[in-house]
């Protein structure tokens, strides 16, 4: 009865086409509202690296200013380290499994051919972030130990640069030039942009930007002083004694980004302590003079410090949900107007042998095919709103797609709003007394 | 086949009780056929309905084919009403964007039949009125005699052993009204049972059987020229 039923919806729905667009119409600019919000705050709440989300900690250490108000829990602390702490855990025998240091950064990559030069962002970092976080390679790997060690003119370059500069080739054992200086090319990853950046959450809108192009060693973007772009904060100025870059790299500024793969919680802890003790024994030479604040946070723990998901998202939601009961109520007007309008056909049916229930079945399928079409332009509407608010945004380029699995939630919400819009006008339609009915059809 | 015994039917309003129904008794023989006739109001179309299990009595007992029905729940009422019983209206009730087939095929659905069965079914009844070339017509596309013709193919696909027809000519020149009455009487002789509500005392004269109903009653009216049957005093007429 299902494909009959189907048919009968697609007959009743041409039959009035007005009044059906506008049950269409309103369920689509409730669904797509509600969508292009959900979708933002889906993506936005989503784990970038759910294998091993709870293995990976970032490292908050609290060496601010003594007069700032006390610290209640990792959101009070700079989410960044100073380049001093990071260098000095970085190369410290810690707990940690694995550890990286980084921060972001930039250069102008210098094409071989008649290409004009380009500004490129750059993650200068150590071998170890492609394993921690588990990056895939097109070609080749990632660098080595020795390389970071030996301050290495080597590079892993993404795959749409590897497009741009080498035409998707192999680029691995060529060079690329970056600012005046040729990089040996190690490794190519393939399309990888975990979302929200997790790695890079700063509290700026960079936790969603793009994954960098160019990956180098550490030490190698230190030797080029190439200064950090990204969220950058200082309580107390340099030292004007030393150089210029040099005393930013030994100032209290905060800058870099520094993470621990801590696969057990006996670890996570003996690395809280080390940390704590890494503290206890800088206060000794002066520095962090406020209270022990030591924080690790998983990455989801890293979202929620961060707000990576803003209460304003939270609260766009929640309104947009409230607007799509508005349209699902307006529905349910519609639809009672729609099926009260059926009284003749439905007599007819009844006399004919057809029950409540089969009525009851025949409209819900009907009202379920008006929610899939709703859903439809929903879609269409929410895929419009994506765009609007990739171009209000920077940043946000990552949130704004739509997938099948957004598809599909669409449509089902539809149909599920369209279902629970329709089923008091299908209830009344089938409970309708057929008598009175036909005599006046 | 069809009893009913002291069915009254009362419409209640806040304000108003009014009885369309007063304790009818009427027995119909299968095969029968059967004219009813009366005023408007009268309670004819009453009758038809709760004949038809479209309505329920609010007393009395009504059975056909033996069986109480008068207090079964609807999914019960509907199957029989799907099995037993073909409805036939005045304005034809037919489905403006189905063709003709699909039509017919209406109560074949609730039947349960496989898709070969009910293709069969329509278009043996689709030539049986003689429509059977013009199963994708609409109903629009016909005239007022051809789409009662079909509304009688969709009355008959189920094979229904009986058949209520509420002014079935109504809305008929006489040439096309007599077509219809013939298409009835062809069915009647073929063994299904028929109750036809009319106004027109010719069309009542060519049944069996004449039944006037008036403020609620029912009586058995002989057989006799028009202007007796039209003038013939209830209070007068036997309950039957």
């Amino acid at each position: 009865m299902f494909s009959y039923y189907l048919r009968l919806a697609w007959a009743s729905i041409r039959r009035t086409p007005i009044l059906s667009a506008l049950m269409v119409l309103a369920l689509g600019l409730g669904i797509g509202a509600f969508m292009t919000t959900f979708t933002v705050y889906y993506l936005m709440s989503g784990n970038p690296i759910p294998h091993k989300s709870d293995v990976l900690f970032s490292v908050q250490l609290d060496n601010w200013d003594p007069n700032e108000p006390p610290t209640e829990s990792a959101r009070d602390v700079q989410p960044q380290l100073t380049y001093r702490d990071g260098t000095a855990l970085m190369l410290a025998e810690t707990p940690a499994r694995r550890q990286v240091h980084m921060y972001g950064t930039g250069a102008i990559v210098v094409p071989e051919d008649e290409t004009p030069p380009f500004d490129e962002s750059v993650r200068a970092t150590w071998y170890t972030f492609f394993e921690m976080f588990d990056v895939p390679f097109l070609y080749g790997g990632p660098w080595t130990l020795d390389d970071d060690e030996a301050r290495a003119s080597v590079a892993v370059i993404g795959r749409e640069l590897n497009d741009t500069l080498f035409n998707g080739e192999n680029s691995v054992g060529r060079s690329i030039q970056l600012d005046d200086q040729f990089y040996h090319v190690v490794g190519v990853i393939d399309h990888w942009q975990p979302v929200p950046r997790f790695y890079h959450a700063d509290g700026t809108y960079r936790a969603l930007a793009d994954t960098e192009q160019v990956f180098v060693p550490m030490n190698r973007a230190i030797d080029a002083q190439w200064g950090p772009r990204g969220n950058t904060n200082c309580w107390k100025m340099p030292d004007e004694n030393l150089p210029l870059f040099e005393g930013f790299l030994q100032s209290e500024c905060v800058f870099t980004q520094f993470w621990a793969e801590l696969d057990s919680p006996e670890r996570a802890g003996a690395y809280k302590d080390y940390l704590d003790n890494y503290v206890r024994g800088q206060k000794e030479i002066g520095r962090f003079e406020r209270p022990l604040n030591t924080f690790i946070s998983d990455v989801m723990e890293w979202m929620d410090v961060n707000e990576i998901v803003q209460n304003d998202n939270r609260v766009l939601v929640r309104l947009s949900f409230l607007f799509l009961l508005v349209c699902v109520l307006n529905t349910v007007g519609l639809l009672m107007a729609k099926f009260m309008g059926k009284g003749g056909e439905v007599a007819l049916r009844r006399a004919m042998g057809a029950s409540r229930q089969h009525v009851f079945q025949q409209n819900l399928v009907e009202v379920g095919l008006i929610g899939v079409l709703g859903g439809l332009a929903g879609t269409g509407l929410a895929w419009l709103g994506l765009r609007a608010v990739e171009s209000l945004y920077r940043g946000y380029q990552h949130l704004v797609h739509l997938d099948l699995a957004m598809l599909l939630t669409a449509v089902s919400v539809a149909t599920a709003a369209a279902i629970l819009a329709g089923l008091y006008p299908v209830w009344r339609v089938s409970r309708l007394a057929p008598a009175g009915l036909l005599k006046t059809q | 086949m069809l009893e009913m015994s002291q069915i009254s039917k009362v419409y209640r309003t806040e304000l108003v009780e009014t009885h369309a129904l007063r304790e009818l008794d009427l027995h119909v023989e299968e095969g029968e056929f059967v004219a009813v006739t009366g005023p408007s109001g009268s309670g004819k179309t009453t009758f038809l309905n709760i004949a038809g299990l479209l309505e329920s009595p609010s007393s009395g007992i009504y059975r056909l084919d033996g069986e109480d029905v008068s207090t079964l729940n609807d999914a019960r009422r509907s199957r029989i009403r799907n099995q037993k019983v073909g409805f036939i209206f005045q304005s034809f009730n037919l489905i403006p964007d189905l063709n003709l087939a699909d039509n017919v095929d209406v109560p074949l659905r609730y039947r349960g039949w496989s898709g070969a069965e009910r293709r069969r079914a329509v278009g043996d009844m689709l030539d049986r009125v003689g429509l059977g070339s013009r199963s994708n017509y609409l109903p629009s596309q016909l005239s007022g005699g051809q789409q009662q013709r079909v509304a009688i193919a969709r009355a008959l696909a189920g094979k229904p052993r009986f058949l209520l027809a509420d002014e079935p000519t109504g809305n008929l020149d006489s040439e096309m009204a007599d077509a219809v009455m013939g298409l009835l009487e062809d069915i009647n002789a073929e063994g299904t049972t028929i109750v036809m509500v009319t106004h027109d005392p010719d069309l009542a004269r060519r049944a069996h059987r004449n039944i006037h109903i008036l403020d609620g009653h029912a009586s058995d009216v002989p057989l006799a020229p028009v202007a007796e049957i039209a003038a013939f005093p209830a209070q007068e007429a036997a309950r039957v």
